[in-house]
């Protein structure tokens, strides 16, 4: 076991963890924090994105242990109380998603997206959501979706 | 994932004691291989070594070379003014790489530890001749890479960094798998003072990494996509897998080849 020390939504947490225990299953089954889900356990799909210290990572490729010390922002944290995050209501606008299982990896992913690179063209969105896999094939509408949310948050 | 032991060492001192006791120990740079394989099982190290707070990160001038250390992201790589500046190339190669999570972790120690076949920066390093220091020595690209997944790195020998010579005449075509991003066929030439003219190929070659002598020779004689076609291709020694046969990769290095070439300009 070891001690693991993390900050999660702005939440202090203490915790004693397996040394394998992987991120996503302790803001899952640990902490219940169920909005970041597991599509493909093989950090392929994205379903999994959240930010480690202000970065996206897929976190079924990281150890709990090694986020210890860590700030971490899981799609439950990004709206400000009842106002969601200017992403979530671009996806609610432009009809985002179909299933929704995609859309809180989408969601945090397209926020660094957006917040690293100015002048986003639809082509450096799709390229930019690469890590990211939806099923359900919406990807039309989550480009205008990052697209609408990149306007207003740039502006 | 089987039961292990997790360490975070603070300097590299620590880090080789740690590894020199434990019975099968790996060492853990940006997890983006080890973790998936560890979750397979396909290992079962009794001790993983975390290295990001032994201090092998940052970019670095340093007269002609630049110097990126062993932890460096390849999503750092991408965006450092010092290597777009200075080496382009390998800008542009690590921003190539899966996919942006993948980059914010993912390092270039990690990637030419593990010398995958069908990776990117083994390639890069060849071609530009690049030297890799170690906690025991510096090694030559060339004495490097010995093989599919095998490099010259002794059981408790950690990288720390590696150094590129900086040159604009350098260039990378990457034939992508369209689901992993790796290579099937990735070509990186380049003309440095130390190494000369080289052209490396990487995600074709049974032993991983390789040299092509037949196109070093061709494009020596005339740094022309023209000089291209008439070189042959031998396909006995390329990987033939789901992804592509090897007479596929033969036409795909020297398409690969002119890409590169043409971006040199």
């Amino acid at each position: 076991m070891a001690q693991l020390s993390i900050s999660v939504n702005g939440q202090r947490h203490e915790n004693d963890v397996a040394d394998n225990m992987l991120l996503v299953d302790y803001i899952r089954e640990t902490l219940a924090l169920t909005g970041t889900h597991i599509g493909c356990d093989t950090s392929q799909c994205g379903a999994c994105v959240v930010h480690v210290n202000g970065v996206s990572v897929k976190s079924c490729t990281m150890l709990a242990i090694q986020a210890d010390g860590a700030e971490v922002t899981t799609i439950e944290g990004i709206s400000d109380g009842e106002n969601l995050h200017p992403m979530q209501e671009a996806f609610h606008e432009q009809h985002g998603l179909q299933c929704g299982y995609c859309t809180p990896g989408m969601v945090m992913s397209a926020i660094e997206l957006v917040a690293t690179n100015k002048d986003l063209s639809e082509q450096d969105i799709r390229e930019g959501l690469e890590g990211n896999i939806c099923r359900c094939t919406g990807y039309h509408n989550i480009v205008k979706a990052v697209q609408t949310a990149a306007n207003k948050m740039q502006r | 994932m089987y039961a292990t032991r997790y360490s975070k060492p603070k300097n590299i001192e620590e880090a080789i004691s740690a590894l020199q006791a434990a019975e099968d120990g790996k060492l853990l740079a940006g997890g983006m291989t080890l973790i998936p394989t560890l979750k397979q099982r396909l290992a079962a190290p009794d001790c993983l070594i975390d290295l990001c707070a032994v201090g092998l990160s940052g970019i670095a001038e340093e007269g002609d070379a630049l110097v990126l250390g062993a932890m460096s992201c390849h999503a750092e790589v991408e965006s450092s003014a010092d290597v777009q500046k200075h080496l382009p190339a390998l800008s542009l190669l690590a921003g190539g790489i899966g996919d942006r999570q993948v980059r914010n972790c993912g390092t270039i120690g990690g990637s030419i530890a593990n010398n995958d076949p069908a990776a990117c920066y083994p390639a890069a390093v060849l071609a530009l001749a690049a030297r890799i220091t170690t906690s025991k020595r510096t090694l030559s690209a060339d004495d490097y890479f010995t093989g599919m997944f095998e490099t010259a790195l002794e059981e408790d020998e950690i990288i720390t960094k590696i150094s590129f010579p900086k040159t604009h005449k350098a260039s990378y075509a990457k034939f992508g798998n369209p689901a992993s991003r790796y290579a099937m066929v990735g070509v990186f030439i380049a003309e440095t003072d130390v190494g000369g003219l080289r052209v490396a190929i990487t995600g074709a070659g049974q032993d991983g990494v390789f040299r092509h002598s037949g196109l070093e020779a061709a494009l020596a004689d005339s740094f022309d996509v023209a000089a291209i076609d008439a070189v042959d291709i031998d396909d006995s020694e390329l990987m033939s897998d789901i992804h592509a046969s090897a007479d596929y990769r033969a036409h795909l290095i020297k398409e690969m080849t002119k890409r590169a070439l043409q971006a040199i300009g």
